[in-house]
């Protein structure tokens, strides 16, 4: 690929995450059908085949999904050049969208109307966050092990002001460990 | 120095955030809420912010709450702090992402992950109900009877069946606006 090629390929890339930002509502998970329709459905960017790949990957690196998947296909399509553009693509429509909000916010919660607005918003939006930590709990492992590191986890953040980098280090651990027992048992392949 | 505190605040936010979205919100928690860059009242108000407008909720928070404690140049600091862990992750893993996608090491960790983040998101979730439902009370029988608390459960418990029914989350935070507007004029809140 000459230098040319590459840069007009970065351009592109750019665009796609641009629009791919700018219309995705609900984050992550939301974007992974637009991102196979446009990079592998509309253009042959990568293969469709690959797109279980962008997602098995973005979900077991740490960061949010939408710049895990954005700079993994900006690389597979033009190397570095290309995951920065498609990663800048991706958070530019967020990033000037808040700026304004964050500028108008402030003067808006003066008003009681808007104060009840979200009187009423705050107690509606928790549910969204139910049903993430649903969605969340039935990805999760639901034998004994699970349990335990669910409600220990729970404990520790809920009941103690101990470090949530330091549970996270401790349960990495415990799932390696418990894999591998499993599998010497011969329960896991 | 409050830009490079920015920087590193989000960039160990994005280097331990795993499944993205709200699985940030402990760490969140954790890190910004408790520094004093913004309150309970007004992460949970900035859900639904987040909700409606496009973008992940990565960027729209480090964005919201770099430029509420920065301006400008915060929200770049703390845009590009919870951006970068992924991005060079990811440059690294798209290199061996073969092996990188059938290690069981790597299993194996995101298996106790997974748990993990289903304790630290119900325990983040905790966090965010007891401040909407008992806010400046204490939490006890005696707050429950307030009308602040009733309503706030009411429209908590509608939204949480709409939530679980898969509504639409702009539609559950119009609704959840307009009957804490009804609620804020009718019982004077």
């Amino acid at each position: 690929m000459t230098l040319r090629e590459r840069l007009r390929q970065c351009l592109r890339l750019f665009l796609i995450f641009l629009k791919i930002g700018a219309f995705t509502f609900g984050g992550g998970y939301a974007m992974i059908p637009l991102i196979e329709y446009e990079t592998a459905e509309k253009r042959d960017l990568i293969e469709k085949e690959e797109i279980s790949d962008v997602v098995a990957i973005a979900e077991s690196t740490p960061g949010p999904i939408a710049i895990n998947s954005a700079t993994f296909v900006g690389y597979r399509t033009a190397g570095v050049l290309g995951s920065a553009a498609a990663t800048l693509g991706v958070v530019l429509p967020s990033f000037v969208i808040i700026l304004v909000i964050a500028f108008f916010l402030r003067r808006l919660m003066e008003y009681r109307v808007v104060q009840y607005a979200f009187f009423g918003i705050r107690a509606g939006v928790l549910a969204l966050i139910v049903k993430a930590v649903v969605s969340f709990w039935k990805r999760a492992d639901h034998r004994v092990f699970g349990w335990c590191v669910m409600v220990g986890a729970f404990a520790w953040a809920a009941l103690t002001d101990w470090s949530v980098i330091g549970l996270l280090a401790l349960c990495g651990a415990a799932g390696f460990v418990f894999c591998a027992v499993q599998r010497k048992r011969g329960k896991l392949p | 120095m409050i830009l490079l505190e920015l920087f590193y605040t989000f960039f160990t936010i994005g280097l331990f955030t795993f499944g993205g979205g709200y699985a940030m919100l402990p760490l969140i928690q954790e890190k910004v809420v408790a520094n004093g860059w913004m309150g309970m009242e007004e992460l949970t108000n900035f859900v639904a912010i987040s909700e409606s407008t496009p973008g992940p909720f990565a960027i729209n928070i480090s964005t919201y709450v770099g430029a509420e404690t920065a301006g400008v140049p915060g929200a770049l600091c703390a845009t590009l702090g919870v951006v970068l862990p992924s991005f060079l992750i990811i440059l690294i893993v798209a290199k061996i992402y073969v092996r990188f996608k059938n290690s069981r090491a790597v299993g194996g960790v995101m298996f106790g992950l997974r748990a993990a983040v289903v304790g630290l998101m119900a325990a983040a979730l905790w966090g965010m109900l007891r401040t909407v439902f008992f806010h400046g009370v204490p939490v006890a029988w005696a707050s429950v009877l307030r009308p602040e608390f009733l309503c706030s459960a009411a429209i908590f418990a509608a939204a949480v069946t709409a939530a679980l029914k898969k509504v639409s989350p702009i539609i559950i935070i119009v609704c959840s606006a307009a009957a804490g507007v009804a609620a804020g004029y009718i019982f004077g809140l």
